[in-house]
Order: structure tokens, then sequence, then C-alpha cells
């Protein structure tokens, strides 16, 4: 909704009388839109000012104790093991996550693009999983990928038992502070079932971006002698980046806050290998009563996921204007 | 179309009004409750819950205008009931008498922010004094002050066994570690797991830990630890790590992805030959797996523990700040009787915190350990947060899920003695 601009006497006095009705529009839209401008500063800025206060502040027991403690806990945080830990799972789920939830998606999109019969039967079944809560999720890869029962009795036949997610194995890894550094063989445990339950959402984002290019683009491209390779290549998948950048938003806000899912699959893990931030701090505040540190976990992830969403939004912004 | 939107959205409606009628019904209580007596605790199992309810209907039979309520909240070993009790004392809206651990858990949180009344009265009234073992009663007082009803005892250092894989062994309990380690090299090299793990909730490893610190220290020198008197990373707290870290090698590999249940199933088929957990273990060998007590599976205490109950103790106490207090009181006072012991305890599969009930109301099981209980020395149990503080223990179980992967003594202790700064 845009000013106008008057440019005579004429569309001046139109003007007014438009901004008139604009300003009771505007009002009404204010108060309606009043109420839950309220709530969300107060229940969600104003929260999250509070838990970065409590981040700051001694209550590590339950007395509340809100003296000043600098920057005690995330100092803590960083030199402690399981966080570490955290913080290695978290950047290697995020990259098997996105990575995987991208490729399938699109490869899927891809082949359900070339009109074939029963494409919108396909289009649900892997659509389907999405509809499922992640701790639904997490309890049937559990069971699925459970070293004792679950694939593993099929995989036996082959002689071969993966340990899944209890593998304590660090891949390529090597000493970083407390822990081993590197590719945590669990979490691709966890991963899949990630991949399994998100790729569905990438899937649906790819088709609707691949049907929103127009066909005449790509008789274009065939009359001009591209092959179908080339087509895809350069013609089509260029024109899909849009789509790429919003899934990645959101996989990556996904995966960052990652919780249920771990939680009620494998919980932290033998030696922390599928602990994430979320979990730790579920349980160090509401088990161990530390409330400054999961405070600081809290602020540590928000933080984290600010790195992705905050230049988005500034992109979205010079977008619209 | 039109049809099955309108459609959808009934059922979408219907199912957020499903979802906040069964939420209002357990939050929508506490508004009515100022003068009723809500009851919280984290009993929502099969045989606790029932307990729960013939204590409550005990309590209804004495004083039928008394308004009761049972509030508890389900999940997690109470992990979830903690935070929401947690939440309700910090905001000033305690219930009426709440479910804690005797020992740290009372003691060094509720105890310790001054936001409980003390029961001397309650148990010179009641002539309370010496129905209790002493020790008892010291778990559940700070600075000579007593303030919570012990309502059941358990005892977590328990070693239960697969009866039959012994016997056609030939192999007989093991009573010390050097037994053990021999009735477990000759499983071994059966092909049988010796001993059964579930530690995919790290505290099952924690409580491995505890029946083996005092095995090795002795219940003096154990209770020492926790007053501080003996040094995290003494002699003797290393040797029991060392005989932790030797233990381990004999579990069952997939251990991460079980919870003590799965362990003790193992043993239940078969699969396994031991299991060291809490005596709440009998209650799932017997209802759930259907096995019979010295039959299926016995049970002894954990390696050089005899003499030793390492006892885990639910209690009630009075919160600050009620109107009702006389009427809680009430409820204590029911909850500490014979009565109300016995009621609860046979259903619940524990035994009774007082020395004077009626025996013939307990199993086997239950008649072997109230008389150990009568006589063993009593130590608090560090697993389940009678001990030390719950961020001491949190930080423990840390501590224990890295051991159990990498093994690391030197690390192991550094890491008890750091986070031994939480014991004051």
């Amino acid at each position: 909704m845009e000013t106008v601009k008057p440019t005579n006497s004429q569309s001046v006095i139109q003007a007014t009388r438009k901004k008139k009705k604009l300003s009771s529009d505007h009002l009404m839209a204010l108060v309606f839109l009043l109420p839950s401008f309220i709530l969300i500063v107060i229940f969600v800025y104003g929260f999250i000012g509070w838990t970065g206060y409590v981040s700051l502040s001694n209550w590590n027991s339950l007395i509340p104790d809100f003296s000043f403690a600098g920057l005690k806990n995330y100092l803590y945080l960083f030199t402690d093991f399981r966080f570490q830990a955290d913080l290695r799972n978290t950047l290697f789920f995020t990259i098997l996550f996105i990575g995987l939830v991208i490729l399938l998606g699109l490869s899927l999109a891809i082949l359900l693009d070339q009109k074939i019969k029963g494409e919108s039967i396909f289009r649900n079944l892997f659509f389907f999983p999405m509809a499922l809560s992640f701790v639904v999720t997490g309890v049937v890869w559990q069971w699925l990928l459970n070293p004792s029962t679950g694939v593993n009795l099929f995989l036996k036949t082959f002689g071969i038992h993966p340990k899944w997610y209890t593998d304590t194995t660090i891949l390529a890894g090597f000493k970083w502070g407390q822990i081993e550094f590197g590719l945590p063989v669990a979490m691709i445990a966890v991963g899949i079932a990630a991949v399994w339950q998100m790729t569905g959402f990438s899937l649906a984002m790819y088709i609707a971006g691949l049907r929103g290019i127009p066909d005449e683009t790509r008789e274009a491209a065939r009359m001009d002698g591209a092959t179908e390779f080339q087509i895809y290549w350069k013609i089509i998948l260029p024109q899909l980046r849009p789509i790429t950048v919003s899934v990645i938003i959101i996989m990556a806000h996904i995966s960052l806050k990652i919780f249920d899912l771990i939680y009620s699959m494998t919980g932290p893990g033998a030696n922390f290998v599928t602990d994430v931030p979320g979990v730790y701090m579920f349980e160090t505040t509401f088990r161990g009563n530390y409330y400054a540190n999961g405070a600081a976990i809290a602020i540590i992830m928000l933080l984290s996921v600010a790195i992705f969403m905050v230049p988005y939004l500034i992109s979205s912004r010079k977008g619209e204007a | 179309m039109k049809k099955k939107l309108i459609l959808s959205f009934l059922v979408v409606f219907s199912l957020i009004l499903s979802a906040c009628s069964s939420n209002s019904s357990s939050t929508g209580g506490k508004e009515e409750s100022k003068g009723k007596l809500d009851i919280f605790s984290w009993w929502t199992g099969a045989g606790e819950e029932d307990g729960l309810k013939a204590l409550i209907a005990l309590f209804e039979e004495k004083y039928p205008d008394i308004p009761i309520e049972n509030a508890a909240v389900a999940g997690g070993a109470g992990t979830n009931a903690k935070a929401v009790l947690a939440s309700r004392m910090q905001g000033n809206d305690p219930p009426a008498t709440f479910q804690v651990h005797g020992g740290s858990e009372l003691n060094d949180s509720w105890v310790a922010a001054d936001k409980m009344e003390n029961l001397n009265e309650l148990y010179k009234e009641e002539g309370w004094n010496d129905k209790f073992p002493k020790e008892l009663i010291d778990l559940v007082s700070k600075d000579g002050n007593i303030y919570s009803v012990p309502v059941n005892i358990h005892r977590s250092n328990v070693l239960w066994y697969n009866k039959k894989i012994f016997d056609e062994n030939g192999l007989k309990a093991p009573t010390t570690f050097t037994e053990f380690f021999y009735v477990a090299d000759a499983l071994k090299a059966k092909g049988i797991t010796p001993l059964a793990l579930g530690d995919k909730e790290p505290w099952t490893a924690t409580h491995l830990f505890e029946t083996i610190l005092l095995g090795v220290l002795g219940p003096e020198d154990y209770k020492k630890i926790w007053t501080g008197d003996i040094a995290l990373d003494d002699v003797k707290v290393m040797e029991a790590a060392e005989v932790f870290k030797k233990m381990l090698t004999y579990v069952n590999e997939d251990h991460s992805s079980r919870n003590w249940q799965d362990a003790s199933q193992l043993v239940g088929n078969g699969e396994a030959a031991m299991n060291v957990m809490g005596d709440w273990a009998k209650g799932y060998f017997v209802n759930d797996l259907k096995l019979v007590v010295n039959e299926d599976f016995g049970y002894i205490p954990t390696p050089e523990t005899a003499g030793d109950f390492m006892v885990i103790t639910d209690t009630f106490g009075l919160p600050k700040g009620l109107k009702n207090g006389d009427d809680v009181k009430k409820f204590l006072g029911v909850l500490g009787s014979v009565e109300g012991q016995d009621a609860f305890n046979p259903l619940k599969g524990s035994i009774p915190a007082r020395i004077d009930s009626d025996v013939s109301k307990y199993d086997q099981y239950g008649k072997d350990t109230i008389e150990d209980f009568k006589t063993a020395n009593l130590t608090p149990s560090l697993a389940h947060g009678s001990a030390a503080p719950e961020g001491f223990v949190t930080k423990v179980n840390q501590a224990v899920n890295i051991f159990v992967t990498q093994g690391d003594v030197k690390q192991f202790i550094g890491s008890l003695k750091s986070a031994g700064s939480e014991l004051k």
C-alpha cells in the first residue's frame, strides 16, 4: 500500500479523502494487531530478554540467585566436554541433514516432474512423513535402527551389523579441545530419520518451483538444441535458487533447534555422540537445576539460528522495498 | 470439495478442543484446590498408582469431609514432576504435599530454601521417633529438625540374576568382586552376556557405580564422600572406578540403546545372567515378565554390600505458606501410620519405612528386605538424589556417560572432583 503522491489540486482532495479512509482502516488494523503485538512483545521478546538476563546470573540451583555473573556460564559451556560435543554433533547433523534433504528432494522432484502416471500418489507418499511428529519418527526409527532388532535382523543375513546410533566411533577424528572432532557415526542414524521425515517438504517446494518455470522456456531451449541434461543444469536449476535458499533456511532452523527427534530416539547417547544443545539445555535446566547454564545454551542456540535468519530477513526486506 | 473442507476443519477443531479439555482438567483442578489437598507425586505407573489410590482411599475413609485430589504428574522417573514442582514452589503456589526423596533432594533444596515447615511436633504427637530407624530420620532431617515423613523404602544395591543360567552352569551368585569376575568369566566363556546394562538414560550406569563405591569403601567411608570428609580423588574412589571399568567389559554391546526395563528383560529371558538395579525391578520381573521369585530369578546384595542397605525413600513434607496445613498434617499422619504404610507398600512393591508394620502382607522378597532393613547400615543413594544435590548428580551422570565409553579413570576422577565443588 504505497501512499499516493498528489500531482494536482483535484488529486490532492482525492488523496486526503483517501488518506482519511486509509487512516481509519489503519486504526482498525492497529486495534486488531495490538493484542497479538503486545503478547508477542511480552511473551516472545520479553522472555528472550529475560533468558539473556538469567544467562548472565548465578542462578544455578533451585534457589534463584540473580547476582551478576558476567560471561561465566558461557565460558563454562565452551570448555565443557558435553557442550563441545553438542556443537560438533549439531554441525555435522546440519550439514548431513540439509545436504541430503536438498539432494533427495530435488532428485525426486525432477523425477516426478517427468509427467509420469500416478504422480500425485507418489507426491503424497513422499509427503506423508511430514505429517508425523518428530517424536513418533524418533520412536519408530529407534526401533528400526536398534542394533539387536530392527533392520539389523535383515542385514544380518548379509553378514553386516552396523551399530547405528549406539556406535561411538568418530570418523576422521582428531583431538580438539576436550573432544574428538570428526563425524560421529551415530549421528548418521539420526540423520536418516530426520531426512526421511523432511524430504517430502523440500520435494513439495521443488515441485512448486518446477511448475513455476514456464514450458516455453524449455521448448525454446529444446529448439536451440539443448540436451535434457543441459536444460536442467543450465536453465532450470539456476531458476530454482530461491527455492533452495528457502529450503536451507527452514531446514537450518529445524536442525539447529532439534530436540524431540533426538530425545525420543537416542537421548544424549553414549559419550554424548548424539547429544545436541536442545537436549543438554533441557537436562541441565530441569534435571540439574542449572538455570543460568541452561539459559546460556538457549541464547547460544538463538544466536546460531540468527546467523541463518538475519541475512535472509535483511535480503527479503530489500527485495520488498 | 467444500464439504470436505468443512469436515476437515471440524476434525481439527474437535482435536484442538479435546487437547484443551485434557489440559484444563489437569490445570483447572489447581484453581479450586485451595481448600483441597492436592497430593503431588510422579506415581502414575502400574503398581505405584494403585498404592497411592489405596492411600487416598484410606484417608477419605478417615476424613470424609476433607477433599483430596491425586495431582500426580506422569513421566520419566519424576523428571517432569520435579520441573512442575520447581515452578510451583518458586511461584509460591506449593501443592499441599509432594513426593520427594529423603536426603539431599529434600534437605539441600526445599529445606535449604526455607520452603518447608519442620515436623518435629507431628513426630512427637504420633510417637514416630522410635518407629522409624534413626538413620532414616536423619535422612529427612536438617540441623536436628525433621522435615518429611517417609512412606516407603526401596533398596538400590540389589543384584538380580537368572536362576536357570546359574543352576545350569553350576555357579553361585557372587558376593564379592572376585567372585563376580570369576562368575562373569565363566559365563562369558559360555557365550552368555554376564551383566545386563541399559544406560540410554545414564543414571543406570551411575546406579551401578554407586553400588561399587559402597562395596569398595564400605558404608562409613561411602557416607564420608558426601560430607566431604573423603575426597573424590581418594585412592579408594579410584579403586572403585577401576572395578567399574572392569565390570563394563562384561556388559551387553547394545547397552546405550536400552533403558533399565530392557536390561532387566535380558536377564528375565536368559540372554544375560545378572543385572544391578533397585528393587523396583522385582515388580517388573513379577508383574510384566510374569516370572517367579526364587525360581526364575534370584536376588542378592551387590558384591561386598551384604550388611548395607542403599536406601531410596519417598517422603512427603509440609510446604510453608499453606492455608490448610492442619489438613496436610492429617494426611501425613495417615501416611506415616502402620495402616497407611501397609496399604501403600504391598501394591507399590516397596517395603514400609516403619519397623513395626505387618510383615505378613508382603511377598518373600519383601519379607527378606524388611528383615535386612532392620539390621543393615543405611546409606543414601547417589543416583537417586539422596546423597548429593541434583546439580552434582547431573554432572556425575555426564562424567559416567563419558567414562562408560572412554574408560579413562584419570579423566573420570578429574571430572568427579571438579563436580565436587557442588558438595558443600
